[in-house]
């Protein structure tokens, strides 16, 4: 039986409205539990939603579409609900709880309208753009994930998942090898470790803290276009060193701010130019990945384009309004009104989107981690004799956590166990 | 109209090329199998043992494809061990020491007995082309056999080189020449070659051993066969001696370790990081003052042991100088040298789940050529090479094997989309779906299958339905009852009150649960065999586990019949990047779930393809 995935499906909008769309089998008992019953097919009803215990999540149109009659070819479920972060992401919580569901991957719906034959030859054109904008999107999060303190940890519990899990294999594949018989406790301590440090991190990423880990937007514009200026304006205060002479902003500066309700990192990024000097070279190195990485692009031109291309979505403005009488000034503040309510609307728009999708899915995969290392702690427990269902649970927990600790495969167990013992009659 | 000598002609009588033959002509197939001597077929050119983890599954599966490894390993086992007897039955692998004479004599009659297959001694020299397809092979007498498709299973007479210290030549195996002429043909195909090493340990003569002195490793009290028509041991049974190396031993290796064939520069192959060469575990492993060997006798009437443990590419004076300065060991004979070898393999990313050549019409490879080491994962290449070869010649439908349904899978899959770095061999945790991947179950996976394509005899068959037969009729009258947590407690089972009944499978199904304390719940269950009342043992206590992973399983498989065609071209997908471009092209994959598994691959790129092969085949029916 095929899997019962959701996502959200939509951008927020100006209306506020976040789709949430459920795919699968088990698409209607969803709908039940969500939002207690299933309405009549291809009608909008208004419906309470609410989790599993009771609570109500939201008062949304409810439209179902059985399948055949779909956009994916499955029957289908489409929560209608108010673009709020918090509501959101509560529906989706809910929606991650119940059996047999889980957050679809980047292109999934898509991948199943086709395997279902609801896509035509034309719609099959525009896909490549499609899904390489949703991973483009993917690949953003996941970069910024990893560069941050997340990234070591994900890599000591790579470190560490590896090690456990070379251990049992070696136990089982080289029996009849020089290998110790029994190695629980080296085990236990391991999994103990990475459950613990993985919980931590789950309590971290709830809801409150999600909201203050905010966004990155970051300024790029060729030298002494008034970037710093126009950080300055937005901070309100003196963050970036601004001066007369370019190449002066050297490094990465970042300020965090409050636009409009919404928690934003602002990078002032090194001027994008040819430069000789060694030190700003690598400043302007810095600036380029980091703004690459960034949530949201402002193009400061004063004519001539940057060698940065924007991005769908970025925003691109005249620089220096103040002397060439449209665009934004940093130094009068002319257009930085409108350069704010533009940046939230759009990071609005994101923020329903990729960025909430992802943290949920990393919400879920800590969760299932957990639990699944609680369940491998059992069997090694036991000792030797449930060995097997050990490496069986932690073999889930690393295909949990693949988004954040990549990909291990037997390979790397192979190369922690060769490393380890010496094996071979 | 082409003439045809036979449909399939095999060359090389190794483990590879035996399974081979014999699997093509039970598929009805006219099948020759040319070798090089009629009396090395079968022969064991290292340890004289069959089986264990990973490789013991193997060897089950073969057998319940009606193969010949399993039976003749059970005739000529002088020592058998089921490996990790107190783990897990998912991980429990069975061994046997192998009487290498009966071995070979055992096989021969096989292959002599079996019908629809001819022996023929030669030296394949050529093959006979008909534009890019092969037509059957040449012998170096001039003759010409015709066949509709090859198999070569020609192990590492590529190019060989066996290196004995600083003395090298050229060899397959000790004894036998290389296939020169045959190599140059295979370069013409201008397929990607790589180039590996093995090694083996000198022979020793078992009346210069003091055995008295040694610990003693016999076999297991109720010997596990390989073959499910087997029920015990054929022959007399015997007990290995353990001795271990010392740090006289390490001195003599370090001080001539320049004057070793690998350590001296005159190797280049990647060799097994899992059978390393004695000078490897000293130097890598320099603070481990002793390393364990397993003196294991060759043969019930000859005096050869085999010292597994001590492989090396040492010269002769050195590898008696470290065989004497071993316990036990101080007046061995050495009979014949240990030494290692070099050779070509092809790599197998250059075929498809039939293990035939994508660019060379008629060809398949199996065997140790492809960049494999050991007999059962040669033996097992050659099954799937052999049925595929037949099913070709007799235009069939191709036989394949999934990840899902076996190691023979995972491990053509394994070679097909990832090719290999060292010699492959294989380990249980290379298979993702272990707990249903069972040696005990092996036959209940494959037998169906292999009576459904017609390589799996009367005797079988009938054997098999009259297991399954008992197998579902016990299921059915457990699953038929069921019982109260608190009945289930009285057994002294922890189990929740929750007032939820649980049929008699699921109660097996709890670890320290067995089927003797199951007959308390329900006296009549008393009648069913043992062998019936283990195997339902070892099917419930995975049924959960075997559940949650069912629908990975089915993801796989539908994604296995998203079939990506030969002609499919990754260059023409837009929005693929290119180095995701550059690994499909080298590894092109045969459908999407292979796809899956090619390193770097993303869900979203799966879509691209699967967009493309839609394109594709709307574009065909259009
Ligand atoms: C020195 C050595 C050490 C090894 N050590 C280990 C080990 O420690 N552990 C392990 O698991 N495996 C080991 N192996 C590997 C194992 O022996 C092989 O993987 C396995 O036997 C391969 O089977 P095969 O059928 O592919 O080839 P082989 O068993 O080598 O059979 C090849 C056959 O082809 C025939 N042949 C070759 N050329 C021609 C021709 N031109 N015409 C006709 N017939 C031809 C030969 O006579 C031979 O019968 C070792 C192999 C060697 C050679």
């Amino acid at each position: 039986m095929m899997d019962t995935i959701f996502a959200l499906a939509t951008a927020p909008g100006k209306a506020g409205v976040a789709v949430v769309r459920v795919s699968g089998p088990s698409a209607f008992v969803a709908c039940v539990h969500i939002a207690g019953s299933v309405p009549k097919p291809r009608h909008a009803s208004l419906r309470r939603l609410s989790d599993l215990d009771g609570d109500t999540l939201d008062e949304a149109l409810v439209l179902v579409f059985q399948a055949g009659h779909s956009f994916t070819g499955e029957d289908v479920v489409e929560f209608q609900c108010h673009g709020s972060v918090a509501i959101t992401s509560a529906i989706l919580r809910a929606l991650g709880e119940l059996p047999g569901l889980r957050m679809a991957e980047p292109g999934e719906f898509t991948r199943r309208a086709l395997e279902n034959g609801r896509l035509d030859l034309t719609q099959v054109e525009g896909l490549a753009d499609l899904i390489e904008s949703e991973t483009e999107m993917q690949r953003k999060q996941a970069q910024r994930l990893l560069e941050g303190a997340i990234g070591e940890k994900a890599e000591t519990w790579r470190r560490d998942l590896i090690r456990a899990a070379a251990l049992l294999e070696a136990v089982i594949d080289f029996a009849d090898e020089d290998v110790p018989e029994d190695v629980s406790d080296e085990v236990l301590a391991l999994t103990e470790k990475s459950r613990l440090g993985i919980s931590q991190e789950l309590r971290g990423i709830d809801a409150a803290e999600r909201v203050r880990t905010g966004f990155e937007v970051a300024i790029v514009g060729a030298p002494n276009v008034g970037k710093s200026t126009l950080l300055n304006a937005l901070a309100g205060r003196d963050a970036a060193i601004t001066s007369e002479y370019a190449g002066t902003t050297r490094d990465v500066i970042e300020v965090r701010m409050d636009l409009g309700g919404l928690p934003v990192t602002v990078l002032d990024t090194a001027g994008l130019r040819e430069t000789e000097d060694h030190v700003e070279g690598i400043g302007i190195a810095r600036a380029r990945e980091r703004a690459q990485a960034a949530d949201l692009r402002i193009f400061l031109t004063d004519g001539e384009a940057p060698d940065l291309a924007p991005a769908p979505g970025d925003i691109v403005i005249q620089a220096k309004a103040d002397l060439r009488g449209s665009g934004v000034s940093g130094k009068t503040g002319q257009g930085v009104e409108q350069l704010v309510s533009e940046i939230t609307d759009r990071l609005q728009d994101q923020a329903a989107h990729a960025g909430l999708a992802s943290r949920e899915r990393h919400r879920l995969a800590l969760a299932q981690a957990i639990s699944g290392l609680q369940a491998a702690e059992t069997h090694v427990r036991i000792g030797a004799e449930q060995y097997d269902l050990g490496a069986e649970e932690l073999r889930n927990v690393v295909r949990a956590l693949e988004s954040l600790v990549g990909r291990i495969d037997v390979e790397n167990l192979l190369d922690e166990i060769f490393a380890s013992f010496c094996l071979g009659k | 109209m082409k003439h045809f000598d036979f449909d399939v002609v095999v060359v090389g009588g190794g483990h590879a090329g035996v399974d081979a033959a014999h699997a093509s002509a039970r598929m009805g197939a006219r099948t020759a199998l040319v070798t090089l001597k009629r009396e090395s077929i079968g022969v064991m050119s290292c340890n004289p043992a069959i089986g264990g983890l990973g490789k013991g599954h193997l060897v089950r599966e073969i057998d319940a494809l009606d193969g010949v490894m399993g039976r003749v390993a059970d005739k000529a086992g002088i020592q058998f061990r089921l490996l990790n007897r107190r783990k897990g039955p998912a991980v429990q692998g069975p061994r046997a020491q192998s009487d290498r004479k009966i071995y070979r004599a055992e096989m021969l009659a096989e292959m002599e007995s079996q019908p629809n297959l001819s022996i023929i001694e030669g030296e394949v020299t050529d093959f006979i082309m008909d534009g890019a397809r092969v037509d059957g092979v040449l012998l170096a007498d001039e003759s010409a056999i015709r066949a509709k498709s090859t198999v070569l299973t020609t192990g590492t007479f590529l190019r060989g080189v066996i290196h004995i210290g600083d003395l090298s030549y050229s060899g397959g195996r000790m004894g036998d020449k290389p296939s020169v002429r045959l190599a140059e043909r295979i370069d013409s195909f201008g397929l990607p070659l790589g180039r590996l090493k093995t090694g083996t340990p000198p022979r020793l003569d078992g009346r210069t051993i003091d055995w008295d002195k040694l610990e003693k490793q016999p076999g297991d009290d109720d010997p596990v066969m390989f073959s499910f028509m087997s029920k015990a041991p054929f022959v007399r049974q015997v007990s290995c001696g353990i001795t271990h190396t010392n740090e006289k031993t390490h001195d003599i290796i370090r001080k001539n370790l320049e004057r070793s064939a690998m350590y001296g520069g005159h190797i280049e192959g990647v060799g097994p990081r899992y059978c390393p060469s004695i000078e490897d575990k000293v130097v890598r492993f320099a603070d481990k003052t002793s390393h364990q060997i397993f003196l294991e006798p060759e043969s019930l009437d000859d005096h050869t042991v085999y010292p597994n443990g001590i492989s090396t590419s040492l010269p002769e004076d050195v590898q008696s100088d470290y065989v004497r300065s071993i316990y036990a060991l101080e007046n061995a004979v050495i009979l014949q040298p240990g030494y290692a070898i070099e050779y070509d393999y092809v790599d197998p990313r250059a075929l498809d789940l039939r293990l035939s050549l994508r660019d060379v019409g008629g060809l398949f490879l199996a065997g140790q050529i492809n960049g494999t080491t050991g007999y059962e994962e040669a033996a097992a290449q050659g099954v799937v090479a052999g049925l595929n070869a037949a099913a070709e010649a007799m235009d069939r439908d191709p036989i394949t094997f999934s990840r899902a349904e076996s190691y023979i899978g995972v491990m053509v899959d394994d070679l097909t989309t990832r090719g290999v770095t060292e010699p492959y061999r294989m380990f249980t945790s290379r298979a993702e779906f272990r707990l249903s991947l069972r040696a005990d179950n092996a036959d209940q996976r494959l037998t169906p299958k292999g009576l459904a394509i017609g390589c799996v005899g009367e005797g079988r068959r009938r054997l098999f339905e009259g297991k399954i037969e008992r197998l579902s009729s016990a299921r059915t009258r457990l699953e038929a009852q069921s019982f109260t947590p608190r009945q289930i407690a009285e057994l002294g089972l922890k189990v929740n009150q929750d007032g939820a009944r649980r049929n008699g499978f699921e109660i097996l199904a709890f670890p320290e649960m067995s089927f003797e304390q199951a007959t308390r719940l329900d006296g009549t269950l008393s009648d069913i065999d043992e062998e019936t009342r283990r195997q339902l043992e070892r099917d419930a206590l995975y049924a959960n586990y075997i559940e949650r992973q069912n629908r990975d399983v089915a993801a796989m498989k539908r994604d296995e019949q998203q079939v990506i065609p030969q002609s499919f071209s990754f260059d023409a997908i837009e929005g693929l990047s290119n180095e995701l471009k550059g690994k499909l092209n080298a590894a092109r994959p045969g459908n999407l779930a292979q796809a899956a598994r090619i390193d770097g691959m993303t869900p979203a790129a799966l879509t691209l393809i699967l967009a493309r092969l839609r394109r594709e085949s709307r574009e065909k029916t259009a």
